[in-house]
């Protein structure tokens, strides 16, 4: 076997095994999403993720979560989720609330291991899941150095 | 005790909807980084965050190692009555930690 034979094998099977554990990844992501829905189906819209899509330290993103939503005592949001495709887990937080909410926004600071796909998921008082999907580019990795 | 700041309003009119914005001191080690010695570090997380308006729970998170060291959350609530707001933050390895805050509602 020549040289070029092993190294076009060699990279050919790290491809394959990256594109299996991104589509694995995926597969988790929708998984994560379902049992945060509780079999409700998810659709696109009513709520606003705000994250820059390009981010230069991945150890402290901001994100913030906005959803349309009257917050009152028959029509609020009872919770929002955050979930990520890439990294080590796909839960990134979970906020519970409620009409006394007010409003129906959230922010935090999230880690991200690399450039990938955010997921945010609203779950309303009459049951049905509303999400909003970002795509971010990562400059500086979160856990790389210590 | 970690060092924990909470900014909102100490005054608000009866049903506005206020804002608090709370961040604590937390390394929040993910379990999954080496440390100097290579060996991986024990998870370290807060776990889980609850805002009591006067004894009623109006706000809850659950926290996954993907939030960044130091945790701040931002929400809000509508003040109903003057009161204290309790908050409470606890994770791994025991820890727990209460603030509270009063607002003057007029």
């Amino acid at each position: 076997m020549k040289r070029r034979d092993v190294i076009g094998a060699a990279v050919g099977l790290a491809s394959v095994a990256w594109m299996r554990s991104a589509a694995a990844n995926a597969d988790e992501l929708a998984a994560a999403i379902k049992r945060f829905a509780d079999g409700a189906p998810v659709t696109e819209g009513r709520v606003e993720f705000d994250v820059a899509p390009l981010v230069e330290n991945g150890n402290t993103v901001p994100v913030t979560v906005r959803v349309q939503s009257a917050m009152s005592e028959s029509d609020h949001v009872k919770a929002i989720a955050i979930f990520n495709e890439s990294n080590p887990q796909r839960d990134v937080a979970n906020f519970f609330l409620g009409p006394r909410a007010g409003r129906a926004t959230v922010s935090t600071r999230i880690r991200l291991a690399t450039s990938q796909r955010l997921v945010a998921v609203a779950k309303m008082s009459d049951g049905s899941c509303w999400s909003h999907s970002v795509d971010v580019l990562v400059t500086l990795a979160a856990c790389v150095e210590s | 005790m970690a060092r924990a700041l909470i900014t909102m309003p100490a005054t608000a009119k009866r049903g506005e909807v206020i804002e608090i914005r709370t961040l604590i001191a937390h390394p929040m080690e993910t379990g999954y980084r080496p440390g100097a010695d290579g060996a991986i570090l024990p998870r370290n997380v807060i776990h889980r965050f609850t805002c009591h308006y006067d004894n009623v729970l109006v706000f809850s998170a659950e926290l996954f190692p993907a939030v960044a060291a130091n945790p701040f959350i931002a929400f809000s609530t509508v003040a109903t009555a003057s009161g204290t707001l309790r908050f409470v933050w606890s994770g791994d390895q025991g820890f727990t930690q209460t603030e509270t805050a009063s607002l003057a509602v007029t």
